[in-house]
């Protein structure tokens, strides 16, 4: 994760290992604090908060209420749902994206503040799904907004939320950079 | 279900309608009984009466609207049709009255006698373009502010006339004529249990 101790400042793999712990904790020990990259630092603190904002469209929602919910528990990588667009990160758009609906997702988004990031979830928002053809529906909800990560299936398993937004994750670490 | 239970049921119904019949007289247009189920034809301008009466005699009692929809029929002259399904719990019996109308015949609003018919009859305005006079709120109820056309009507073609984007030089959301990138893929919608005469690829090998 980019975090390394004073004393030594070998590249930690992502995710955190054992290692990692320990030269942690033995800088701190040792020294009483820890050096690091400010971007490594930020791209920590981002990737490990990411706030989505709750915009449930559809049957996917119940899936990422599953992935929010105890077995696979959302909590646990930093993911708090968010009432409202300006404390969140991300918006997962979870699923059918209506005409009518547009220009209200459009502004939730806009409301957002920056970094703010989009996971597009399921056949409908990636582009139309089963609607795709409708005279109602929007074909993919990257006419409207940027998105970062889709998430296929109809609805995607929770499990294929949580990777996704594993996936997600480690998009921001890799593109990590101050300004989008 | 048994056809027992149907025929039960059917004798029920027309025990029903041996009750309507003769308070309805002329305003009753046909009556069928099928699939034990009720279904009375009524002219246009009597809907309001006959729903009243179904809600309010003491043989009836249908006091609850469950549905009101609208059905577009492109080969009839009169092209839309009305259909209300009617519960009465008293009973356990419940009824179906249509009425024919096209786009510029008024429907009489049923809301006085079942206010849950305000958000039904929008709908079937919104999806089919039958005006319903008298009604308190006649607006669109499921299609987007500004929608053109009603788009249940079998002239209505699927994929519409506009689709949706976001414009990055005005800001906002912004309708476009329809342009699909993949064509749209003709299925072969052949159905097994009507299309082919009912026989399955494979069935005449049974037989032989």
């Amino acid at each position: 994760m980019g975090v390394s101790s004073a004393a030594q400042a070998p590249a930690a793999p992502a995710g955190g290992s054992v290692d990692l712990f320990q030269q942690v904790d033995e800088g701190l020990k040792n020294q009483g604090f820890l050096v690091t990259g400010l971007n490594d630092l930020v791209n920590w603190a981002r990737s490990g908060s990411m706030w989505p904002m709750t915009f449930g469209l559809a049957c996917c929602a119940v899936e990422m209420m599953h992935a929010a919910a105890a077995r696979y528990d959302l909590d646990r990588y930093g993911v708090v749902f968010r009432p409202s667009p300006r404390q969140a990160d991300v918006m997962i758009v979870a699923g059918t994206l209506c005409n009518k609906m547009a220009p209200a997702l459009r502004k939730v988004y806009d409301q957002m503040a920056e970094p703010r990031y989009v996971l597009s979830m399921g056949s409908c928002a990636n582009g139309g799904g089963y609607y795709h053809y409708s005279y109602s529906v929007v074909r993919g909800c990257d006419r409207i907004v940027p998105v970062d990560v889709y998430v296929p299936g109809c609805p995607p398993t929770a499990e294929a939320l949580v990777y996704g937004i594993l996936m997600l994750q480690r998009k921001i670490r890799r593109t990590g950079a101050f300004v989008r | 279900m048994a056809s027992a239970d149907l025929t039960a049921r059917d004798e029920g119904l027309r025990d029903l309608l041996a009750l309507i019949e003769p308070t309805l007289g002329d305003s009753l247009l046909a009556s069928s009984i099928e699939h034990g189920e009720l279904t009375l034809r009524v002219p246009v301008p009597q809907i309001v009466r006959v729903l009243t009466y179904l809600r309010d005699d003491p043989n009836m009692l249908f006091k609850e609207l469950v549905d009101l929809c609208g059905v577009d029929y492109p080969e009839r002259e009169r092209r839309f049709e009305v259909v209300y399904h009617l519960l009465s719990l008293r009973h356990n019996q419940r009824i179906r009255v249509k009425v024919a109308t096209d786009e510029a015949t008024p429907v009489p609003s049923v809301v006085e006698a079942f206010s849950t018919a305000g958000w039904f009859e929008r709908e079937a305005w919104d999806m089919y373009g039958i005006f319903f006079s008298g009604h308190p709120d006649l607006r669109r109820l499921l299609t987007d502010y500004g929608f053109e056309g009603h788009p249940l009507r079998k002239d209505f073609p699927l994929t519409g006339y506009v689709e949706m984007r976001y414009d990055d030089e005005q800001k906002r959301v912004i309708y476009e004529p329809v342009k699909l990138r993949q064509d749209f893929r003709s299925w072969d919608f052949l159905s097994p249990w009507e299309g082919s005469g009912g026989l399955l690829p494979g069935d005449e090998k049974a037989k032989a």
